[in-house]
């Protein structure tokens, strides 16, 4: 019982500093319709700069206070110039590929960082009057975690008054409600966008900054804060200020008491909060419907068979591809094995995102449930081979019914963030129940049988599933039920005053790509040995995106032309500089300006030039 | 028997009411017109009947069998067709595609995962387009097609359910005068020959006269006058109404 109100505390603090970044990102998707995927990257920035000048002041209460001014002013500019440089290119884009670009900024603010500040976490020495302690209830509580549930109420009262009493923040919420009325009105967008980013950005560096005397700078900061914002903004509602506030509490204070009472399952705990939420309010607790008009008025190009020309192309590729063992190494064998699992991969992503209309923030859960579900049935039964890779899609596809079964309902963004958490948690259970997945080492010694063993046959073989269900899905797409899928996302209005079940068209794309995704990760597991956390990890998600949009959404050659080109791009990256996520980062970001229909789009786009009418 | 009996919708939006106790029928082969000025609840009594909105009140008996409070997809599997005010097709698709997805959703063939939809029903197909004019653009993409085509091949997609009820919402909305009148006759042949019942707006008023068999004036959500042609022009209320808010034929 008496440690009921600690752990109360404990929540109020958490949900302080979870509000202060949520809040700039709720603040910024409302008025861009941006989702930043480079907070979390602000707020690490936030706390080494952070780190940088306290560490350099004096250590009275008053230059702790003017360190965090001066903190929070330095990532404001930072976002003033993130803006400028890179999303103004950008808001022209489909949201889906200004996605891309702000992870395309993760990856470069990586490697900012750990270039500046090198990889060593760095702890704010805390001096005495930080480490103080304050007597409530007979219990002992941390004093600077009181002044940090003080923050979170007093920023919701200056936002709101910035919001409700000036000029701006009138302009601010019209743009949330109407952003196109706000342009017609003749406001200066420009203006508008840099200064909510910036002040978006100053409040990521706040709780970056205000989270160091209890932790540390540290390069892990911008992925997890990222996942717990993503899921305190959709919450809330999207764009909702009180929202985010409201949904920070309700998270924060079920993580304190989480952690106490059911310390394996705290993230599944939030991830069902999250899903009851949005069953029952699909816009979050305080959002309102999207407007979707904008993109209908947009029409996706009609998808036709590949011209006979790609054919014969292919059909080169395929024979290089099968004839590849006889010329080249077995470090190439490898890339090219890899390249065989990046195929199923992307093309089962494409399958449930471009004809499917669902954008997967989470891929990468198929394939490690893939992964591991043959990997337990070698480890507990020795399962063959065959048999794991048979097991693989069948628990994958079990699975993805279970999620779908309330995934479908939702659209856009909060389907998206849903997969997103979704992942999150299934990596945190294979990460944390040591027991059954053996925790960070993962599942070992998962090796293909005597005859597979073999590099060129192990490819082959790969070779053979990779191209079987890329032909399979292709199959699909062109069937009744795919042209049924895409009629779906075209126009959920037509397609059901056609008397389509659209819910369930949705349910068996997902069931379909879950399986799809699971055998890749087998395929994976087998070629690596072993089965391992970070193959659920959200760069691997972000991976399988980048080999999507890279390609193309709207062609059925797209995602296999991104698989091979980011493969390629990858190995040779990573095999010639340190500094690889800045340059794939930088890759990433400039080809989204430079193509935001994905290459394979574009290639369409410059043959089709003067052939269609 | 009549195909559609409609008792006392209600829908209020927000505490404002947008159609309140509306009641009418329509006979099949018989062509009823709903008119009223914007605003009036046309769209709104289309979309209670259609399935896209819930009723607050009333009742919707589609040949005899009560289709209140059903989704847009049960409704159309009971054969209802609709085309809308705001066009809604596949953009993704070229125009024949579009039909072939109406044709093969009728026939249950939708859950088929192998033989492809290229070469199905394309006859089927393309016989309906050529009934609404659109047979030289089959192979268009859907999303380069001027808006009175659009509507056509809405219509035409309509058709491909075999409906007993076709719900148009402002069918002509975006087409010369000549073609109206085309498109609306073509309409009347389908109900005469068919025996189809059809639900149209029209802010056409030539339009209306011309083709329909009985006009329904709503204003501010309510029935004000229901009868033939001749009895709906000397209506006072009515001539109030258009009059009175300036909108009169021809426009929009
Ligand atoms: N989804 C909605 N939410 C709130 N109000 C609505 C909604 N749909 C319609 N209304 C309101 O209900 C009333 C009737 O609208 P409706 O679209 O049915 O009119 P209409 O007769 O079709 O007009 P028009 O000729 O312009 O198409 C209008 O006042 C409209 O603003
Ligand atoms: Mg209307």
């Amino acid at each position: 019982m008496d440690s009921i109100i600690p752990q109360l505390l404990t929540g109020l603090a958490g949900a302080s500093s979870l509000f202060l970044v949520a809040s700039g990102l709720t603040i910024i998707f409302g008025v861009t319709r941006i989702v930043n995927f480079s907070h979390g990257s602000l707020m690490m920035l936030g706390a080494y700069i952070g780190w940088s000048i306290l560490t350099r002041l004096p250590r009275d209460p008053e230059w702790f206070v003017l360190g965090i001014i001066a903190t929070v002013l330095a990532t404001a500019l930072i976002g003033v110039l993130l803006e400028m440089v890179v999303l103004r290119r950008v808001y022209r884009a489909p949201e889906l590929f200004q996605l891309l670009a702000t992870f395309g900024v993760v990856l470069i603010l990586q490697d900012v960082t750990l270039w500046i500040w090198g990889p060593v976490e760095l702890p704010l020495p805390r001096s005495r009057w930080l480490r103080g302690f304050v007597e409530i209830a007979g219990n002992r509580f941390p004093f600077y975690d009181l002044i940090l549930i003080f923050v979170g109420p007093v920023v919701l009262g200056l936002l709101w008054l910035v919001m409700n009493r000036t000029r701006w923040g009138t302009l601010v919420r019209a743009a949330t409600l109407d952003r196109e009325m706000v342009a017609a009105l003749g406001v200066d967008q420009r203006l508008l966008f840099t200064s909510v980013f910036a002040l978006g950005a100053g409040l990521a560096g706040l709780g970056g900054v205000l989270s160091l005397p209890n932790s540390s700078a540290n390069l892990h900061i911008d992925l997890s804060v990222i996942t717990d914002a993503f899921v305190v903004v959709v919450v809330g509602g999207l764009g909702s200020l009180p929202g985010a506030f409201v949904a920070s509490l309700l998270i924060g204070i079920l993580q304190a008491f989480g952690i106490v009472l059911v310390p394996k399952i705290t993230l599944v705990l939030v991830f069902l909060v999250m899903a009851v939420v949005l069953v029952f309010r699909p816009n979050g607790l305080m959002g309102r419907p999207q407007a979707e008009a904008r993109e209908a008025t947009v029409a996706a190009p009609v998808v036709r068979a590949a011209p006979r020309e790609l054919r014969i192309l292919g059909g080169i590729a395929l024979l290089l591809a099968v004839a590849a063992p006889f010329f080249v190494g077995d470090y190439y064998l490898t890339v090219l094995t890899d390249a065989c699992v990046a195929i199923v991969f992307a093309a089962s992503l494409h399958f449930m995102m471009g004809p499917g209309g669902m954008a997967s923030f989470g891929h990468a859960a198929w394939f490690g449930i893939g992964a591991y579900g043959a990997g337990l049935l070698a480890q507990w039964l020795g399962a063959p081979m065959p048999i794991g890779l048979l097991a693989a899609p069948i628990s994958a596809g079990i699975v993805a019914a279970l999620f779908g079964w309330f995934v479908v309902r939702l659209s856009g963004v909060y389907l998206s963030m849903l997969t997103l958490a979704f992942a999150q948690i299934v990596w945190a259970i294979s990460f944390q129940w040591v027991e059954v997945t053996g925790g960070d080492n993962g599942l070992l010694g998962l090796w293909p049988p005597e005859w597979a063993r073999d590099p060129s046959v192990y490819y082959w073989m790969a070779l053979i599933l990779s191209v079987a269900v890329a032909l399979l899905l292709r199959r699909a797409l062109y069937a009744p039920y795919g042209y049924a899928l895409r009629a779906a996302r075209d126009s959920v209005t037509r397609a059901q005053s056609i008397g389509l079940d659209v819910a369930r068209l949705r349910m068996v794309a997902l069931i379909i790509a879950g399986a799809a995704c699971g055998l890749s990760g087998a395929l994976f597991a087998y070629a690596k040995g072993g089965v391992f956390p970070t193959y659920i990890s959200i760069p691997h998600s972000v991976e399988a995106l980048l080999m999507v949009l890279l390609g193309g959404l709207q062609t059925m050659t797209g995602p296999i032309i991104g698989a091979l080109v980011y493969t390629g791009l990858a190995d040779i990256l990573m095999r010639s500089t340190d500094l690889w996520r800045l340059v794939l980062g930088t890759v990433i970001v400039l080809l989204v300006v430079a193509f935001p229909e994905g290459i394979a789009g574009a290639a369409r786009r410059l043959w089709l030039r003067g052939r269609e009418a | 028997m009549s195909v559609l009996v409609v008792q006392g919708l209600s829908k209020s939006f927000g505490g404002v009411q947008a159609v309140g106790d509306v009641s009418f029928a329509v006979a099949p082969g018989e062509m009823l017109a709903l008119i009223g000025p914007n605003g009036a609840g046309k769209t709104t009594c289309f979309n209670m009947v259609g399935g896209q909105l819930r009723p607050d009140a009333g009742s919707v008996m589609l040949d005899g069998k009560p289709i209140t409070g059903l989704g847009p997809r049960a409704i159309a599997r009971h054969g209802v067709g609709r085309t809308f005010q705001i066009t809604a097709t596949f953009g993704s698709m070229t125009v024949r595609e579009n039909v072939q997805m109406a044709l093969l959703s009728h026939r249950q063939q939708i859950w088929q995962f192998w033989r492809p939809v290229a070469g199905r029903y394309v006859d089927e197909a393309d016989a309906l387009l050529a009934r609404v004019g659109l047979e030289a653009q089959a192979n268009r993409a859907t999303g380069v097609l001027a808006y009175g085509d659009l509507k056509r091949l809405e219509l035409a997609i309509a058709l491909g359910n075999e409906p007993r009820l076709l719900l148009m919402d402002e069918p002509t909305a975006g087409m010369a005068p000549a073609e109206r009148v085309g498109l609306m006759k073509l309409t009347r042949r389908l109900a005469t020959e068919r025996g189809v019942a059809v639900l149209f707006t029209e802010h056409d008023m030539d339009v209306v006269f011309d083709v329909s068999d009985r006009i329904l004036v709503l204003n501010r959500g309510v029935l004000i006058a229901e009868g033939n042609g001749a009895a709906i022009r000397a209506n006072p209320a009515v001539r109030e109404i258009y009059l009175g808010t300036g909108a009169t034929s021809g426009g929009h």
